[in-house]
């Protein structure tokens, strides 16, 4: 099976979110690999232990994605690819990131492809559909089980709390919902190993991309942080009290109820 | 300018989804003038379309065909990609559902075009339009313009308001004929798991439980609390992992992100995460027996107890209030 993972280099969830000159600041941040990322890969191992075969994560970046990169190797991945865009493109969007992976791929001969369903910075869930599309395959978001059977796929695949069960066949694009699995840890000797693992750095050159091929169709004109939310109300007395308070609260000052 | 702005009625047992009506008031606010043109998919969905109408569109546009019974991405992109063929659009408003986050990226792609998704706001009309949408689920937001192509824009369930319902309003319901073919995915089954059947990403109301429910019972008083009110059941990370509930109903940065009317936080600490997932609600209710939980911060009313107290009291005056009104 020849597997690959499309990861994201994202803050850390417990990051707060500090904007200065119109720009997410940096500086001093946690990095993490994406979340639901984390169990694409961790999926894609799973796969490869069973069935045989070998697990690329691709991720599109600067240099620093390559610790990223490195910690998905450690978790058992056996090569990893940055497709290196810092001095070519200042902006980059869903298209864009499609079409550079989907031209990385293209003469793969790829038989699954996974990625998370979503990464928690943009938050659009595009890229792996588009992928699949460009590519030609068929493309399943949002899964929770998957098994494969020769080339026949199973899959459960959460839709807004309930679950469909999906027969398709690979070649195949997948987006990982939580619930997928487990992710591990890197293993002490899996980071040593991970050192020496091949990581491959490519740029636009490579892949015979002109920078007008992606272009960016939609474009960010401004961000910015939501408006602070006042304190609220604590109720105080006995607790019946309360509780009659808060809904009376909520029905005639909140009128939600 | 847009002139035609292309919206998808989003069916779901039979029924359109209020987000579909959200979108077609979104879509008069793009296409500034231009037509609004309803889309229904499905193997009988031509009845529908006069409720579309009812809510602003100009007229609908149909397809119908038994492979369109269950939504699949082959299926809906060939019958959607024959309506682009013959409607030419310069927009396309889908809900952020399911349906509309799997399907946009495919049809975005055949159209060679951006897509914005996720969408809470849009400021403007018409060509100058800037659409705001969450980012870092929520920590931050971002306004966005069309450089180049059509507009396509997914929707947040809501967050735009619907046109007033008339049922007066006429428009013309046309049908074309699609061969839809060869699809690679088969929908064996649908397996209900959602609880109060009010899904969590439309919910007025939010009932949700963190690592203070202490088990899977102890969600039993919350989900006979939404169920009362006509909502439904979310959680923090922390009851996920402690296996109190399935992952499905996980509200935060890993998980839904929401916006109801009225958030129920019973034994959340309010970890980044989570209130990243739900802070923009528009009035939140904490109950957590810690007085320094975080989750009070950002509540419009608080109550400093446990919840197991609480939420039946609650559960009491919410009958009450019911009878009285």
């Amino acid at each position: 099976m020849n597997i690959f993972v499309l990861v994201k280099r994202t803050f850390d969830t417990e990051e707060k979110i500090v904007i200065s000159n119109g720009k997410i600041q940096d500086d001093g941040a946690e990095f993490i690999i994406n979340p639901y990322d984390e169990y694409a890969i961790e999926e894609a191992i799973q796969i490869r232990d069973a069935k045989g075969g070998k697990v690329t994560v691709v991720t599109i970046g600067g240099e620093d994605a390559e610790k990223q990169l490195r910690t998905a190797l450690a978790m058992g991945a056996d090569e990893a690819v940055l497709i290196n865009t810092e001095d070519d493109l200042d902006k980059l969007d869903q298209y864009s990131a499609a079409y550079i992976l989907a031209e990385y791929l293209k003469d793969k001969e790829v038989d699954l492809i996974l990625a998370g369903n979503v990464a928690i910075d943009g938050g659009t869930g595009q890229v792996g559909p588009r992928v699949a599309d460009l590519l030609g395959i068929n493309y399943v978001t949002t899964i929770t089980d998957l098994e494969i059977d020769g080339t026949n796929v199973k899959i459960v695949r959460d839709i807004e709390g309930d679950s469909e069960i999906i027969e398709t066949a690979l070649p195949l694009l997948v987006t990982a919902q939580q619930g997928l699995n487990e992710p591990r840890y890197p293993s002490l000797p899996g980071i040593m190993k991970a050192k020496k693992k091949p990581l491959a750095e490519l740029e636009l050159d490579d892949l015979d991309i002109d920078e007008e091929d992606v272009e960016v169709k939609i474009e960010v004109v401004d961000i910015y942080l939501p408006p602070q939310k006042a304190a609220g109300r604590v109720l105080e007395g006995e607790l019946s009290q309360q509780v009659k308070e808060l809904v009376n609260l909520l029905h005639s000052e909140a009128k939600v109820i | 300018m847009a002139n035609k702005v292309l919206v998808l009625g989003e069916v779901r047992e039979g029924v359109l989804r209020n987000v579909s009506f959200e979108a077609i008031a979104a879509a008069k606010q793009i296409a500034d003038g231009g037509e609004v043109v309803g889309v229904l998919l499905g193997d009988s969905v031509a009845n529908l379309a006069s409720e579309l109408i009812a809510y602003g569109a100009d007229r609908v546009v149909t397809v119908e065909h038994p492979h369109l019974k269950s939504y699949t991405s082959d299926g809906y992109s060939q019958a959607f990609l024959a309506v682009c063929e013959q409607e030419k659009p310069e927009g396309i408003i889908f809900g952020h559902t399911s349906l509309g986050k799997d399907l946009s990226p495919k049809l975005a792609s055949r159209l060679s075009s951006g897509l914005i998704s996720d969408v809470t706001e849009i400021e403007g009309s018409g060509e100058g339009a800037v659409y705001i949408r969450p980012i870092y689920s929520g920590k931050a937001f971002e306004k966005v313009k069309v450089k180049d192509g059509i507009v396509f824009v997914t929707i947040r369930p809501n967050n735009i308001k619907p046109l007033e319902k008339n049922a007066s309003r006429t428009g013309d319901v046309a049908s074309i004929s699609v061969d839809v073919q060869n699809l690679r995915t088969i929908i064996k089954d649908v397996v209900r798991k959602a609880t109060t059947g009010v899904d969590l990403s439309e919910a007025k109301i939010v009932v949700a439980g963190g690592r203070g429910v202490k088990s899977a019972e102890g969600f039993e008083p919350l989900k006979e609390l939404a169920n009362l009110l006509g909502g439904a059941v979310g959680a923090s990370r922390g009851a996920c992992d402690a296996d109190y509930c399935d992952y499905s109903l996980q509200i935060g940065q890993t998980g839904k992100v929401v916006t109801p009317d009225l958030y129920i936080a019973a034994g959340i600490s309010g970890a980044i995460q989570h209130l990243a997932g739900m802070s923009n609600s528009k009035v939140i209710v904490a109950i957590n027996k810690d007085p320094e939980a975080n989750i009070f911060k950002v509540a419009d009313y608080g109550i400093v107890g446990d919840l197991f107290e609480v939420i039946p009291m609650l559960i009491e005056e919410f009958k009450a209030l019911k009878v009285n009104s």
